[in-house]
């Protein structure tokens, strides 16, 4: 049932692939744009975007959280190399100022989250925002800006083809959300409660009308109190929540306990800040956000 | 609410509404009941610190194990059992073969796989996942670390009554060991593969650092109340086991991570005892013994 729309989304990101290599075929080619990103999704939506005209560079790689990661010299160099760096921005990245001025880059820095919605937490700004498709659009768009606004003069018809990518890829994400709506629309608003292990699905939970709460707090650095756990088991009995979710970089140990616990089932896993190694079901950024929302759907259909 | 009800509801109910407190409470218990003798030595050879020193000798061993197989409690556990016990025996070795000292090569091993551990975390890349094993979640204890503690506190306790003679005499008087033809260097040896699986234990259920904690805290306090080797190793089992039961009210009540909870209010006995206690502490030496006066 939900094989469909992601093949055609395959099938699409291998026609965005073919584009450029028709667009570049001309005498003179200059050295790709070199871009360092600060995890793997936005690496993904760089690559997506800037097709044969950027090489990238993620700091953080797939199935590691960027919440804490050590940089290694490494890091400083290809930073030092880079003509753009992107960052997501909203506090996500704490450690990029500090890098970026260590490894004396004068590469831009752009800030692929500026002219969103900024979603709160009590007090605090939540980063989590690729994980809306509506936040994602305009990712895509600042992408865009910033790979055209570097290669207009450099290299006019990469620019050009850049644009016809963005455009492209928007269309994409907006018809992967626009089918996830639907779907979701035939479960009543009541049923759509889950309960994930991280709270990073704010931004999905709001923008798709889910009940989401998660097990820790709002970042994976703290460790759970017993209270935590208490009251979300308290909470799991009360509402009869049907299921709970672990995502790719948290203790599964804690959420089975839990899950046992409450007697709900573990809905799969969702990932939340990093994409899955090449190959795997979700190693680009399309491709996750259409696993979690299969996991999703499935999850919350009605019991047969 | 009548004073009955609120105890009961502050002390015991939460162990009575929640499966995943009785299971910490009995790890916790389990852990206590093995940390007070093991502590006790340890205190008594003068080997507080190494302790500590095993417990990051167990690093790189649980690094490898879980590159190797992933998440699974029985490699972890015996990649970090054999590389304490290999730090271990190095030092000895060291000791035995040179002349340096065997506190000095530990210190150097256990720096040595220290830095191999969190070498083999980072190349892995992915942090977060070992570093929660590594620092334990005792909220998250299942089936088979429940065994595994238990099994290794039983198994603790029945070494230790088999062989308690030999090492205390060890540790007291290791000439006469000798002149009776006692195997000392036996028993060191023993002791050291009790003290590396308690910490085994100890860390899948609170982590590598606070594992310690719960095994030297409870020891050192007791000094400060009692005097025999039977006593201390009594009341430190008994300062564990309900330090591990406070810490794991502290959590529910006032929603704090549970095992800096135990640890803590370990440290917080451990300060009273060093102030209040009847031996050896603050009040001892300044205002002492009116018993005496009494009498």
């Amino acid at each position: 049932m939900n094989g469909l729309p992601s093949r055609r989304q395959a099938l699409a990101l291998i026609a965005a692939g073919a584009l450029p290599r028709l667009a570049s075929a001309q005498p003179t080619q200059p050295a790709p744009l070199r871009v360092v990103a600060s995890f793997s999704l936005l690496a993904d939506m760089v690559a997506v975007v800037g097709g044969d005209a950027v090489t990238v560079h993620a700091l953080v790689g797939p199935d590691a959280d960027a919440h804490a990661f050590t940089p290694a010299p490494a890091d400083a160099q290809r930073l030092a190399q880079a003509e753009l760096i992107v960052v997501n921005g909203l506090g996500f990245e704490g450690w990029i100022d500090r890098l970026v001025r260590a490894s004396g880059s004068k590469a831009p820095v752009l800030v692929a989250s500026q002219g969103i919605t900024v979603r709160h937490v009590g007090k605090v700004v939540d980063p989590h925002a690729w994980q809306s498709l509506v936040a994602a659009q305009h990712y895509v768009d600042n992408i865009r800006a910033a790979l055209v606004a570097i290669l207009a003069i450099r290299q006019p018809a990469q620019a050009a083809a850049i644009n016809v990518r963005a455009a492209a890829y928007t269309r994409q994400l907006a018809a992967l959300d626009t089918s996830v709506r639907a779907r979701l629309a035939s479960i009543p608003a009541g049923q759509r409660k889950l309960v994930t292990s991280h709270d990073a699905f704010g931004y999905l939970a709001d923008v798709w009308g889910l009940d989401m709460r998660a097990a820790q707090g709002w970042t994976s650095a703290g460790e759970a109190s017993a209270a935590d756990v208490a009251r979300l088991i308290r909470q799991l009995r009360a509402q009869r929540v049907r299921a709970l979710f672990v995502e790719n970089i948290s203790d599964p140990r804690l959420v089975q306990r839990i899950a046992h616990e409450a007697g709900a089932t573990l809905g799969g896993t969702l990932y939340s800040d990093a994409l899955s190694p090449p190959g795997g079901r979700a190693d680009s950024y399309l491709k996750l956000m259409a696993h979690n929302a299969d996991t999703l759907l499935a999850a919350l259909q009605p019991e047969r | 609410m009548s004073l009955p009800a609120m105890l009961q509801a502050a002390l015991i109910q939460p162990f009575v509404e929640f499966g995943f407190m009785r299971r910490a409470l009995v790890a916790c218990l389990a852990l206590g009941l093995s940390c007070g003798p093991v502590g006790t030595l340890l205190v008594l050879r003068r080997m507080s610190l190494a302790g500590d020193a095993m417990a990051h000798a167990l690093l790189p061993g649980a690094a490898v194990a879980f590159l190797l197989v992933g998440l699974s409690l029985p490699a972890m556990s015996l990649g970090a059992f054999i590389a304490a016990l290999a730090v271990a025996a190095l030092a000895g070795g060291v000791a035995r073969f040179t002349a340096q000292r065997e506190d000095a090569s530990l210190a150097g091993f256990y720096l040595i796989a220290l830095a191999a551990g969190v070498m083999l975390i980072s190349l892995r890349g992915n942090s977060v996942d070992l570093m929660r094993v590594l620092f334990g979640s005792i909220l998250a204890v299942d089936d088979a670390a429940l065994l595994l503690v238990a099994g290794v506190s039983s198994a603790s306790l029945v070494v230790l009554a088999l062989v308690w003679r030999p090492l205390l005499v060890e540790c007291f008087d290791p000439g006469f060991l000798r002149a009776v033809g006692g195997r000392g260097a036996l028993h060191h040896q023993l002791f050291l593969v009790l003290l590396v699986a308690n910490l085994v234990a100890g860390f899948q259920a609170l982590g590598t650092l606070m594992a310690v904690g719960l095994l030297m805290l409870p020891a050192i306090a007791a000094r400060c109340w009692a005097h025999s080797v039977a006593r201390l190793s009594l009341v430190a089992c008994a300062i564990a086991t309900a330090c591990g039961y406070g810490g794991l009210l502290l959590s529910y009540h006032w929603g704090l991570p549970s095992g800096p909870a135990i640890v803590l209010l370990a440290g917080v006995v451990y300060l009273v005892s060093l102030c209040v206690g009847s031996r050896d502490s603050l009040r001892a030496r300044y205002f002492p013994n009116h018993r005496h006066r009494a009498a």
